[in-house]
């Protein structure tokens, strides 16, 4: 664990320095990176540790967007507002969790994608409170510059992202990591063994949550206007799944590794492909399921073992 | 001696079918007992009842004076019942060791890291298995995944351990290996239920033996009283086979 | 009576909806994969009926027999080039693959067709007839009579023909058939195949009641999950009860609630089966 934490030192560090680049363009980009971070390694927790297919971020995003933004509609301060986005995304999830958490495979992954889908309508058509279909305005916070403001996003979702990380870290090394593991391996045998398989996955779900649901709040003040299908877009339950299959979903740093690499590649056909943007995407994301399920990381360890003396 | 684990009128059904029916039993401390009848009586129905993974349809389980009828599988594991599967299931992705620790973290108690690794290679040197900590569990014999399953057993510290067809699969000299096993457990002061076909291991270890047959359970003594009971005979070997028996001994 | 008019209203959409949940159902029911690219190819067999009406002027009842065999070897083909790989893969990878596919030809049809919607609109059209109270428009009812009998041809070569047998056997119990001598993998194939030609050969249908967007796959998508998850896995007759309920319970929905609620419905409705009864109306389970 120790080893873990430092590589994640240096190379959050390493990160923090970015901005005396002096692009708007890297911290823009930057800025992404880490959100998605965010995203890949929250559906982490539920996804990869516990093994269940959930496409809930989505879902957890868009509340987290739309709390935040109504809080600050209200007159609440940012910094309030997005953690009561992530308290009320955690809330949500521990909810929503204990209801789905029994179905397994399909029926959970279908629950979890329909979800964000029956949120957003239910924004839409809360017009008074959220502007419906007409969107949402956000305050432009008070800063001296287009850069300072740039500046200040990219250094809260890095905070976001060491916060995640480091959430991410403990779990994996205590007993509740353990006990999704075993959860993930085999449920009807970890439950024989005393692991209360309920609490476990709906922490797991908890967690998942919660960091997305901030992430979700800080979004919408980054771009001060917000629609129910732009938040509530399944997209980002995928790309969340797809980054950490590229990064590999056993490691510590393979979702924010995914997320760098998915989101580089990304931003190379979006500048090259606009017309085809989609379709690369989706032909991206065929490509890696069937030949890299495992994982970025996994290569490295198959050249490795192709390479070396053994 | 205090009775562990009470049954009063345990019955369970799936739709129509009464799998367990209406059976009372009751287990001393330190006993070792044999759970025997012909395939299909209910015996591991029985133990997923005790252990919560079925609830019972109708009846109570008592465990050490309380009732744990409505308790779920890791609520039972945590108050002293462990149970091996007959067919042997270990996390695949973990190694051996990790296995076992999983075991004593969640029902032994134990907590994570060293108290639970330390725990576990202790159970994992009485099974014999220690040189094999590090490897995966997926790697195993089967006659290794037997041990395993003991391993984690024991580490659950259970003061009720409840073996489902141990010796399935394993060759002579291994089935003697497991009796050793199950002795020095018994010895130890657990409490022992065991589910077998094999009535060399049953006569050998059990102080009593129980009978259950289409559910229910129809004989209960003494092993060799047991074997010799017409109704057990007619439940393994058949109603005429039990007849022509009475009728040679005259 | 208003009431009734509701009602057949959702009877007609339901005798629809039943046929695009069918193929759906069937691949999730025998496969365990989950074809996100239904949907599109829905949307796919719409414009193929469209421009085939705009272009040379073939009806789209024509069309549906054009559409049949080309979804079936679109299908096919398909499956052996790609799903087949991941057969066994745990749902996450068969989810997001058929995702990404579903991206792209998303995106194909939109270079193709342009993304404004389209509305095939009969010459002569059709009109409507009076049945006592209630109106219906004779292409919806078409529709549906068409509707039914593609489901009913699926029922029959499930049922009848040999390959349905062994289609319905692989379903049971995978590893039994492979005994019995089932070439699985052909099965899979052509299990597969079925689903997406279902697809294909209701697009026309739909471009007869429905305007056609590159981007409506997703709407049908969801629907044939609801109607999956009322009616059971893998069984045309369940599709068929599962597009029944929903077709009433969105015209029901729609009078007390709006028509803009009617996917919310719909999702609720999925979400509370899911809960309570999730091996569906009819009670038979799919895959866990």
């Amino acid at each position: 664990m120790k080893r873990d934490a430092w590589i994640a030192v240096v190379l959050f560090a390493l990160v923090a320095l970015l901005p005396l680049s002096g692009e708007a363009y890297w911290l823009r980009l930057g800025t992404t990176v880490l959100m998605y971070g965010v995203l890949a390694m929250s559906w982490n927790f539920i996804g990869g540790m516990a093994g269940y297919p959930s496409f809930a971020v989505a879902a957890f995003f868009g509340l987290g967007a739309y709390t935040g933004a109504v809080a600050q509609k209200f007159g609440v301060p940012p910094g309030l507002a997005w953690a009561s986005a992530g308290l009320t995304a955690l809330l949500f999830a521990a909810l929503l969790g204990l209801a789905l958490l029994r179905l397994r495979g399909h029926y959970f992954a279908i629950a979890s994608l329909v979800v964000a889908e029956v949120l957003r309508e239910l924004v839409n058509s809360m017009t008074d409170l959220t502007g419906g279909g007409m969107g949402l305005n956000l305050p432009i916070p008070a800063m001296s510059s287009v850069d300072a403001q740039a500046r200040y996003f990219f250094y809260v979702m890095l905070l976001l992202a060491v916060a995640t990380f480091a959430a991410m870290l403990f779990t994996r090394y205590s007993k509740l990591g353990f006990g999704l593991r075993c959860i993930q391996q085999n449920e009807s045998a970890a439950d024989m063994l005393g692991v209360d398989t309920t609490l476990y996955k709906v922490s797991a779900f908890a967690l998942s949550g919660v960091f997305v649901g901030v992430a979700g709040a800080v979004y919408a003040s980054w771009v001060y206007y917000i629609e129910p299908p732009d938040v509530f877009d399944v997209l980002f339950s995928v790309k969340a799944i797809v980054m950490v299959l590229l990064g590999g979903a056993g490691s510590m740093f393979g979702p924010l590794v995914g997320a760098a690499a998915f989101l580089s590649l990304e931003e190379l056909v979006w500048r090259n492909y606009l017309d085809v943007h989609t379709g690369v995407l989706g032909l991206m994301i065929v490509v890696l399921v069937l030949f890299l399920p495992k994982g970025l990381l996994s290569l490295s360890q198959r050249l490795g073992r192709r390479g070396g003396a053994r | 001696m205090s009775a562990l684990l009470e049954l009063g009128g345990v019955t369970r059904r799936f739709g129509g079918l009464r799998a367990v029916s209406d059976v009372t039993l009751s287990v001393a401390q330190g006993e070792v007992v044999g759970l025997i009848g012909p395939n299909g009586a209910g015996k591991t129905t029985l133990v997923n009842v005790i252990t919560g993974v079925h609830p019972a349809s109708a009846g109570t389980v008592r465990f050490g004076g309380e009732d744990i009828t409505r308790l779920r599988p890791y609520q039972a594991a945590r108050r002293g019942i462990a149970r091996t599967f007959q067919i042997v299931q270990p996390f695949p992705g973990m190694t051996v060791l990790e296995n076992v620790a999983a075991a004593a973290m969640f029902a032994g108690g134990l907590s994570y890291g060293e108290p639970a690794r330390a725990e576990a290679m202790q159970h994992l040197r009485f099974v014999g298995l220690a040189e094999l900590a590090d490897q995966s569990a997926a790697a195993l014999t089967l006659a290794m995944r037997k041990r395993l399953e003991f391993a984690k057993g024991l580490a659950m510290r259970p003061k009720l351990l409840l073996l489902d067809e141990v010796n399935a699969g394993l060759n002579a000299a291994e089935v003697d290996q497991a009796l050793e096993l199950i002795r020095t457990i018994a010895a130890r002061g657990v409490t022992v239920l065991i589910i077998e076909h094999l009535m060399k291991v049953v006569l050998s270890l059990c102080s009593r033996i129980v009978v259950l047959h289409h559910g229910e359970l129809i004989a209960e003594g003494a092993p060799q009283a047991i074997i010799e009971d017409p109704r057990v005979i007619q439940a393994y070997l058949g109603k005429r086979y039990a007849k022509a028996q009475d009728e040679a001994r005259g | 009576m208003l009431y009734f008019q509701i009602l057949a209203n959702g009877l007609v959409l339901g005798g629809l909806y039943a046929c695009i949940a069918s193929g759906f159902s069937l691949v999730w029911g025998v496969l365990n994969v989950i074809n996100i690219l239904h949907g599109s190819f829905i949307v796919l067999g719409a414009y193929l009926a469209y421009f085939a009406y705009l272009k040379a002027g073939i009806h789209p009842f024509l069309s549906i027999v054009i559409a049949i065999p080309a979804f079936f070897a679109i299908g096919y083909g398909l499956q052996r080039l790609m799903i087949n790989r991941i057969i066994a893969a745990p749902v996450l990878l068969t989810l997001t693959l058929t995702f990404g596919l579903d991206l792209m030809l998303q995106n194909a049809m939109i270079l193709a067709f342009t993304a404004d919607f389209k509305k095939l609109v009969l010459d002569p059209p059709l009109g409507t007839i009076a049945l006592g109270q209630v109106v219906m428009p004779v292409d919806r009812i078409a529709a549906m009579v068409l509707a039914l009998a593609l489901t009913g041809m699926l029922y029959l070569i499930l049922s009848r023909s040999r390959i349905g047998r062994a289609i319905v056997a692989v379903r049971m119990d995978r590893e039994a058939a492979a005994l019995m001598g089932v070439n699985v993998a052909r099965i899979y194939a052509v299990t597969f195949g079925l689903g997406v030609m279902m697809a294909g050969a209701s697009g026309p249908l739909l471009a007869m009641i429905f305007p056609i967007s590159p981007l409506g796959g997703p709407a049908y998508l969801g629907k044939a999950f609801v109607i999956c998850v009322l009616g059971g896995l893998g069984s045309v007759p369940g599709a068929m009860i599962g597009g029944l309920v929903l077709g009433v319970v969105e015209s029901f929905g729609a009078l007390w609630f709006g028509p803009e609620h009617a996917i919310t419905l719909s999702f609720t409705l999925l979400i509370l089966m899911l809960l309570v009864r999730p091996q569906g109306l009819l009670g038979r389970k799919g895959y866990e």
